[in-house]
């Protein structure tokens, strides 16, 4: 044996090695999140031949069912009714797949969660990053349809569309916190939230417009204002919809809320308190998530 | 409690209990009410132990199967937090433990390196700089661009492996390293470790193969039944396993392992 070659001490401190500081944890660990979050894109289009196009495609579909069926066949809803559905179509696909895969997240990625030290919070979030990530080719879809049909930007309005995003990152987050962990314990509850999904899109003015509920509801239109997916497609609607009407001005006084931003800042602060609540169920149930799978 | 500066591992009054279940769905937790029998079941997969490593110690790790030595080592690790007492530890750990894990079948082997690298802490720049090494020990060939389902389990460990020695750490954790992997590279998974053990780095080695032990570690510690039996010289532990698991058996494992 070698004795005289050891001599390599740390001066680092003695510490707990498990991760605790969750969700800072997982942003002080930037690049492994980089990572996980590459690893789930580019594995999603490996081997299909048309690649990224795909990301595309779906919406598109999506937005020409809408305008055919509801528009040409049923002949209901409102002035461009296809770019109306689609702006909610884009806060709710985002939110259901940050809810979907981020409840199974941690169940998904049982050989990692089981064998390393990482933060268990990172796949959650990555979750999130990647509808995030995936949210990209509807948003220049939507700005090209709204740019054909002669919409004007305007920038207070745009700013709206960024609080939609951090209210539904906040939200979807912290619902895919508690959820992933539930998961982890029951696995019952992946199928309890894809139905809870299917809610979703209807508690929301997509295939309905909002001056219906207004009409239909009066003064309790602003319970259905409490939620805040619908605040986030509202906000949509008034960046990009209102914006390629006819008449712009009224249509926003008739179909966009009065006092919608103050419901959305509710909304975020909301959802950040929710991400906090989120935060600290998970961290009281982690430690058993590891002999639970 | 304060340890001095060249404590590596506290394990301090350690208890990490799990629960068993017996039933999964409704139903059968029902009829096993209705029944009268156990739903659940709590046991302690480590009870009280204690000890401490200093830097530089290579520590074997021995005990029959269940006798709670992969927990010990993935409380050391970090994945897993003790109910009771506490754990320690000084400076980056990395080890071969789960080696591949988070590997993903459809990705590259070069693009599963990163990401492996990456989830053992290692950042895109020092990835970036051992990537030769890694590939060059893994010696994977054109294999190395194709995705990692394909590749045979010797190969993919072999990838793991790989990374995961790269890793520049002050704790080296290894759980039967040699399981996996022809002879040639055993023997090479073997060189290195004895490389990482005299570089000063603290060592702790599981392992039921008595040569390898012998060869790697200057203490060993036994775990039975979750609690901590011996803990001493490599010599006298060895006789102490033995005395267990039976000689002949023993022997056989060692010259497979011990190379």
């Amino acid at each position: 044996m070698t004795e005289a070659g050891r001599q390599h001490l740390v001066d680092a401190p003695l510490v707990s090695p498990a991760p605790k500081a969750g969700l800072i944890d997982v942003f002080r660990r930037r690049y492994l999140l980089r990572m996980l979050v590459q690893r789930e894109i580019s594995a999603r289009y490996q081997g299909s031949f048309l690649g990224l196009l795909w990301s595309y495609i779906n919406p598109l579909s999506q937005l020409f069912i809408y305008w055919f069926v509801m528009g040409k066949i049923m002949n209901r809803g409102t002035e461009n009714f296809a770019i109306h559905v689609f702006c909610g179509l884009i806060i709710v696909q985002f939110f259901i797949e940050t809810f979907n895969a981020g409840t199974r997240s941690i169940v998904r990625n049982k050989g990692l969660v089981q064998k390393m030290a990482v933060p268990r919070e990172m796949f959650p979030v990555a979750s999130m990053l990647v509808s995030f990530y995936h949210m990209g080719p509807q948003l220049v879809i939507l700005t090209i349809i709204s740019l054909i049909s002669g919409w004007t930007p305007n920038p207070e309005y745009l700013a709206g569309v960024v609080l939609a995003m951090m209210i539904i990152a906040l939200l979807g987050t912290s619902l895919a916190l508690m959820f992933s962990v539930a998961n982890v314990f029951l696995r019952d509850v992946s199928s309890f939230v894809s139905i809870l999904t299917n809610f979703v899109r209807f508690g929301v003015p997509m295939i309905y417009p909002y001056i219906l509920v207004d009409a239909r509801f009066g003064w309790f239109a602003q319970f259905y204002l409490l939620n805040p997916i619908a605040d986030a497609v509202l906000l949509m609607q008034q960046a990009f919809w209102v914006g390629t009407t006819n008449d712009p001005e009224l249509i926003h006084a008739t179909h966009i809320p009065g006092n919608l931003w103050a419901f959305s800042f509710l909304a975020l602060g909301v959802s950040a308190v929710m991400l906090l609540l989120g935060q600290y169920i998970f961290k009281r149930f982690e430690n058993r998530i590891p002999e639970r799978l | 409690m304060t340890y001095p500066p060249s404590t590596s591992i506290v394990v301090e009054d350690v208890t990490k209990s799990f629960t068993l279940r017996y039933h999964r769905t409704l139903k059968q937790m029902t009829v096993a009410k209705m029944r009268g029998q156990e739903i659940s079941n709590e046991f302690n997969a480590l009870d009280g132990v204690s000890f401490t490593v200093e830097q530089g110690e290579s520590i074997g790790l021995m005990g029959l199967n269940g006798s709670g030595k992969s927990t010990l080592l993935k409380l050391i690790n970090g994945v897993m937090r003790p109910d009771g007492g506490q754990v320690l530890t000084r400076g980056r750990i990395s080890g071969l433990i789960a080696t591949g894990a988070g590997f993903h079948p459809q990705l590259t082997g070069r693009e599963n390196v990163f990401l492996n690298a990456a989830v053992l802490g290692m950042s895109d720049a020092e990835t970036r700089r051992k990537f030769d090494d890694i590939a060059d020990f893994a010696d994977l060939g054109k294999f190395l661009d194709s995705p990692v389902g394909h590749y045979s389990s010797g190969m993919t460990a072999r990838l793991g492996f790989s990374v995961a020695i790269h890793v520049d750490s002050d704790i080296f954790l290894a759980d039967e390293v040699l399981a996996v992997g022809d002879k040639p590279f055993k023997k090479k998974c073997l060189e290195k470790m004895q490389e990482i053990r005299d570089g000063g780095r603290t060592l702790f080695y599981v392992s039921h193969a008595a040569g390898a032990v012998r060869r790697m570690c200057d203490r060993v510690l036994v775990l039975e039944k979750g609690k901590l039996a011996f803990d001493g010289g490599v010599d006298e532990g060895i006789k102490f396993v033995k005395y267990d698991g039976g000689p002949d058996e023993e022997e056989n494992v060692d010259d497979e392992q011990g190379i």
